[in-house]
């Protein structure tokens, strides 16, 4: 802090004074800071509006891409098959916070006799996350109905879903385990003082704190999720990304890939911002009793 | 393929027909082997024409010249043997099922238009993706051209047949002779082309070379 | 029967061995005081004799049997000794009579409303029971490391063990803990306590021992130790402690 005989130069001390604060800027400076945005926003805004709609190619650009009739038209079609996305996500997430648990709490097991354990998580880890999304789908979609074997669903959309959850399954493993490794083993040795077992104190201390601290990247698991939805098109079902490509090749624009494309971007933004929030929620809770949460 | 020379198959026959409408004898004839892709490229062609199941586009015909059609392509559909939709015997008949075709072409839009069924059909970027689906009993009918759906029938998937062929759609696909653009050739191809079909060589070659293709009943 | 008995307890990490043969023993209602330097070994033995440490020689026995039989669940064993740490490591996704009843319901199979009962009522006897339905983070650490020691008595432990439980907090809030274990020692708890606090130490001990090195180079009744130390090197340790203040 600035002090009597301090020799540093005031914009030195006012900006040490600024990181100490959070970043928060002292009154006077804050006003003039906003306007200065503001005005260099706009500005730059009009620069890039000007620069595109000026330039050589943009009628064709516009027509190929950004035609609303092109979009309007092609956008009802479009939102009913991307309906089947919402619930293909919707219904593989919940398997996958599952599934990706219990490989998570398998590969957290310690000693010898749980070595099997341990190895198949590691092993079903490595290939989830190791084979194309795409590859996995093709190969079951088309793969397992093939075997023809007795009780073996043929649906398409099913083994789409199997794959989806077994591969993010593999993916969202590493991120609880993430959270496990991050609680502090005194947790555990307080838990476990308390003649918890191991399996009472991973229950009941550990994984909820696990899990709030990794929300974030799992709600970003899930975003990538919804996106990888459109991969179900490949085995001929007819979703959001398959029908936007109906559309384009019957009008040789691009329009419909961009209303595709706003749908997917809709349901990403409430989320992004839900992450953010709890992010800046949680981050109070984390730093609890005796500093070492 | 076999040797064209020998005038064995239909594509080999029509050329030698032609040939002979033009005046040339069958010894008069050579033939060159052009790689599918550049048949129809822009720029100089070292070849009078090229028969080689080339489909009329208007994208290809801003670049090369092609004769009128000398096989309208149909859309067909391939079912597997025993299942339900197999004793269908109308256009109708198939609209309760699943139906699937590849993406972008105008067996899609056929059964969008013309067949118009209550379930959803299956889109598929590839072919191949569509045909697994077929063996796989995914889809019930896959829609393709004609001359595809024997391949499919023939090789691909066993036990299935070609349930039957739609009419020729107006605009449809057609097959087309292939010349450099600007060959004045195409005019005297065209006039031997009109004569063959008028008295009905093209059709009796159709029938000697594509038997199977009459095998196939047409869908109303 | 003593309550406690530690028989040549060794325990090394990796190349370190930090206990080189510990003999201890510690009647019913005793309360033992630990000092010495830091590294000397304290913590591990607190931790060894709560079997969160294996040992790589000797026995430990509580009220007679011996637990460090490789028979004996851990589990059952750690109900009957609390312990108290330096971090409180009170869990902070749950309340404050949460963190107290949590044990006693998922390990003693007490009802909810028993559980509860139980630990208002010992958070009450220690002022904590307005803060009942607190998070940690909203508590002193005085007020957290009481609550931890709280959580501890909640289990109805025959053993306490406290690990230097007011190292890590402020000065003025070390007496509010310090008079919880006052208490605790008053009302009969068998108390094993490693610790800095050397007035402390003398007031309610009624034997310091003095670690150096992995060893009980000494022990005795607080007056002993303090006021005239056999061992030159307890005399060291108990001058610089007297220089820093601390005595």
């Amino acid at each position: 802090m600035a002090s009597e005989g301090d020799r540093r130069s005031d914009p030195e001390v006012a900006e040490r004074r600024s990181r100490l604060l959070g970043g928060l800027r002292l009154e006077g400076e804050g006003a003039r800071g906003v306007a200065i945005a503001l005005i260099s926003t706009a500005v730059f805004l009009v620069a890039i509006v000007v620069a595109v709609t000026q330039s050589a190619g943009w009628p064709e650009v516009r027509r190929t891409f950004f035609d609303w009739g092109d979009i309007s038209g092609s956008f009802p079609d479009i939102a009913r098959a991307f309906v089947l996305n919402v619930k293909i996500f919707l219904v593989c997430e919940v398997f996958i916070l599952v599934l990706a648990l219990v490989i998570a709490v398998l590969r957290s097991l310690q000693g010898p006799v749980f070595f099997p354990l341990r190895a198949l998580a590691i092993i079903y880890s490595d290939l989830a996350r190791g084979i194309p999304t795409i590859l996995v789908i093709a190969l079951l979609g088309f793969g397992a109905p093939a075997l023809q074997l007795t009780g073996v669903p043929r649906s398409r959309l099913f083994w789409a879903g199997v794959g989806l959850v077994l591969v993010y399954s593999g993916y969202v493993a590493e991120v609880y385990r993430a959270g496990i490794e991050s609680v502090h083993p005194s947790q555990e040795a307080a838990a476990r003082s308390l003649g918890l077992s191991r399996f009472q104190a991973l229950r009941r201390v550990i994984l909820p704190q696990a899990i709030r601290r990794v929300i974030p990247p799992l709600l970003n698991d899930f975003i990538g999720l919804q996106k990888d939805t459109a991969l179900v098109g490949t085995l001929g079902v007819i979703e959001a990304f398959n029908q936007s490509q109906i559309d384009t090749n019957a009008t040789f624009t691009y329009g419909s890939y961009l209303a595709a494309a706003a749908l997917f971007v809709a349901l990403t933004i409430p989320l992004a911002r839900l992450t953010d929030w709890l992010i800046a929620r949680d981050r109070k809770r984390r730093q609890a009793a005796g500093g070492f949460a | 393929m076999s040797d064209p020379r020998s005038g064995q198959g239909y594509e080999s026959a029509v050329a030698y027909a032609v040939a002979k409408q033009l005046g040339f004898s069958k010894d008069e004839v050579t033939w060159k082997h052009v790689p599918f892709n550049t048949s129809f490229a822009p720029g100089t062609k070292d070849f009078d024409f090229d028969i080689n199941q080339i489909s009329f586009s208007p994208a290809r015909a801003k670049v090369v010249d092609f004769s009128d059609s000398y096989y309208d392509v149909n859309q067909a559909v391939v079912v597997n043997k025993g299942t339900p939709i197999a004793s269908a015997t109308s256009v109708s008949a198939l609209k309760p099922y699943e139906l699937g075709a590849q993406l972008g072409t105008t067996s899609y839009q056929f059964i969008k238009d013309e067949i118009k069924p209550s379930k959803q059909p299956s889109v598929f970027p590839s072919n191949a993706g569509a045909v697994q689906a077929l063996k796989n009993k995914q889809i019930d009918g896959l829609v393709v051209d004609l001359p595809t759906a024997f391949y499919v029938t023939a090789v691909q998937v066993p036990n299935s047949k070609v349930l039957g062929q739609f009419p020729t759609q107006p605009g449809g696909e057609h097959f087309g002779m292939v010349f450099q653009k600007g060959n004045s050739l195409v005019t005297c191809v065209n006039k031997a082309l009109s004569t063959l079909r008028s008295d009905g060589t093209l059709k009796q070659l159709q029938q000697q070379w594509l038997a199977k293709a009459t095998g196939a009943p047409t869908l109303k | 029967m003593s309550a406690l008995k530690v028989e040549g307890v060794h325990k090394s990490f990796g190349p370190n061995e930090v206990l080189r043969g510990i003999d201890l023993e510690l009647e019913d209602h005793e309360v033992v005081c630990l000092i010495g330097a830091s590294g000397s070994g304290k913590s591990t033995l607190l931790r060894c004799v709560n079997l969160l440490e294996p040992l790589d020689a000797g026995r430990i026995f509580l009220a007679g049997e011996e637990i460090t039989r490789r028979d004996v669940d851990s589990n059952s064993v750690r109900r009957r000794i609390g312990i108290v740490f330096q971090a409180f490591n009170l869990f902070p996704h749950m309340t404050v009579l949460r963190n107290v009843t949590l044990a006693p319901r998922d390990v003693l199979g007490l009802g909810r409303a028993e559980a509860e009962a139980r630990g208002r009522e010992l958070l009450a006897r220690f002022g904590l029971e307005d803060r009942r339905d607190e998070y940690p983070d909203r508590l002193s650490g005085g007020q957290q490391q009481r609550v931890a020691i709280v959580r501890a008595l909640a289990m109805q432990p025959e053993l306490m063990l406290l690990d230097e439980v007011t190292s890590a907090l402020d000065p003025e809030l070390v007496a509010e803990v310090l008079s919880v274990i006052r208490e605790l020692a008053a009302g009969g708890m068998t108390m094993l306590i490693a610790t800095h606090e050397m007035s402390f130490a003398r007031d309610i001990a009624h034997r310091v021992c003095f670690l150096e090195e992995g060893r009980i180079l000494e022990q005795g009744p607080p007056h002993e130790i303090f006021a005239q130390p056999k061992e030159p090197r307890t005399q060291q340790f108990l001058e610089r402690i007297i220089e820093a203040g601390r005595l």
